[in-house]
């Protein structure tokens, strides 16, 4: 397992014993929104298979990190990569970066004016190019997969929160991307729903799946984390094991942050 | 009484006319307006640039100096006449033609208005989801922004439609023979100012209300429900 406050001397100690390899790194990287520094200095790797729970306070830009990896959001300045490609600045190149990355948002963002069946098939029509009965196989068996297909014929609108939130994870599936990131998969919905879509990420964490999720879930990250990435102020200050981060936290701002969420 | 029978057919004659008029202008305004409307959302600066300026000037300049300048700037200063000069019937399919783009021309601005309006009331997440999926700015727009936009204005749209409808009769002042241009003559013949008014009024109404409850009836049925 890799813990990397030290990227370059990990980096280069893996690919000599050729051991678990980085699928997501990001260096140096740095963003202003006008006057607010809301990332610095970040650095932050994770290794292929590894699921990677960011916490922090509202505001410590934990959210803009992750949509910095797929370049929702640009950098100032450092470098980010996915499996050694650096994230290329537009166009082409940059449309086939984002198609290896896998994206859950906080709101769904389902295409409203499609089927749930047309959310999962698009994509791998028209960016994979599959064949429509190929995209269909595979939509329907992802669908399948985060227990939807009864409903593939029916309009975003017409599912539960929950609902919607799984069906955006087999869209991002249905690429086969390299990693997922999820941004507050969870904080829209009703706390009965948090559990069906919060099942579908913890079987996904268990096949494998390089994870980076931004949430408020402390019961996921102790049971699907490999690692728990504490940020406040757009830094990382803790980048630890869950059980260490919830037992012992390292800084007095985790320890606030436990204690108001932990507390009630 | 006598005058609808003595211009009977000359009525169905200028108002087909009229349709044709609108329907044409209508079908290049409403391709024109959407690729406008995709240039100023685009993320190119030059194409954002040119659409800005189009929509900006045509859309101030007042229709009849559009038609003019269509008729006038276009065919008779250029040469632009876009008929055949051998064919028989060159100088009135080429009032008929230079009108259609005058209004297309024009009318496209509104579209573009619309639509873009259209556009800025869909969520910013729809075409996060797009780009985050790997779909390209293109994509994006064309199976996710613009299907939406255009249910969202479907209103709008019925709106500038009967505008159009209406605008044709601009097209008199180039001697197209659509319905004004023979209302004109029907009244410069009968002196029957208010009757024959009345008359065409009733033509281009019939065109219209149908237009507008249209409208009306597709943007219930097609609204997206979020």
């Amino acid at each position: 397992m890799t813990i990397s406050q030290n990227p370059e001397t990990t980096l280069d100690r893996e690919a000599e014993t050729g051991g678990p390899q980085i699928m997501i790194s990001m260096q140096g990287v740095n963003k202003h929104f006008g006057p607010l520094h809301v990332l610095r200095d970040i650095d932050l790797e994770v290794a292929r298979g590894q699921v990677v729970v960011v916490l922090g306070p509202s505001g410590s830009g934990k959210s803009t990190l992750c949509r910095t990896i797929n370049r929702l959001e640009t950098i100032d300045t450092g470098s980010v990569s996915i499996d050694g490609r650096a994230l290329p600045q537009e166009g082409k190149a940059l449309t086939r970066y984002r198609a290896d990355v896998g994206m859950v948002f906080q709101s769904f963002n389902l295409f409203a004016h499609k089927t749930i069946l047309e959310n999962v098939m698009l994509a791998p029509q028209k960016v994979r190019k599959l064949s429509k009965v190929a995209a269909r196989d595979r939509a329907m068996a992802l669908l399948e997969r985060v227990g939807i297909a009864n409903q593939a014929d029916k309009l975003p609108a017409q599912l539960s929160g929950g609902q919607q939130q799984r069906v955006a994870i087999a869209r991002a599936l249905a690429m086969e991307p390299k990693v997922m990131l999820f941004d507050e998969p969870t904080s829209a919905l009703d706390p009965e729903m948090v559990t069906e879509v919060l099942d579908v990420m913890t079987s996904l964490a268990k096949g494998g799946m390089t994870m980076l999720v931004v949430t408020h879930e402390m019961g996921f990250a102790r049971r699907a984390a490999d690692r728990v990435v504490f940020m406040a102020d757009g830094q990382i200050l803790e980048d630890t094991t869950p059980e260490q981060f919830f037992t012992t936290p390292a800084t007095a701002r985790a320890r606030d942050f436990l204690g108001k969420i932990l507390s009630h | 009484m006598e005058i609808l029978t003595e211009y009977g057919d000359q009525l169905v004659t200028a108002f087909t006319r009229t349709i044709q008029l609108a329907a044409l202008s209508a079908v290049a305004a409403l391709v024109l307006g959407t690729v406008l409307a995709a240039m100023r959302v685009s993320p190119v600066w030059a194409l954002r640039t040119v659409a800005t300026a189009y929509v900006n000037i045509v859309r101030n300049t007042p229709l009849t100096l559009v038609v003019l300048f269509a008729s006038f700037g276009l065919a008779q200063q250029l040469g632009i006449t876009l008929v055949d000069p051998k064919s028989p019937t060159s100088i009135t399919d080429s009032s008929f033609r230079l009108a259609v783009l005058a209004f297309s021309l024009y009318t496209a601005t509104f579209v573009c208005e619309a639509v873009r309006a259209g556009v800025n009331t869909i969520p910013v997440g729809q075409s996060e989801a797009a780009r985050s999926l790997g779909l390209g700015f293109t994509q994006g727009l064309r199976y996710i922004v613009l299907p939406q936009a255009f249910r969202a204005v479907i209103g709008p749209l019925g709106s500038i439609l009967i505008a159009l409808i209406k605008n044709t009769t601009v097209a008199s002042v180039i001697g197209v023979a659509e319905a004004a241009l023979l209302m004109k003559e029907v009244i410069e013949n009968t002196s029957a100012l208010i009757v024959v008014g009345l008359i065409f009024a009733l033509g281009f109404m019939c065109l219209t209300l149908p237009t507008g409850a249209a409208f009306s009836y597709l943007s219930k049925k097609l609204a997206v429900r979020t």
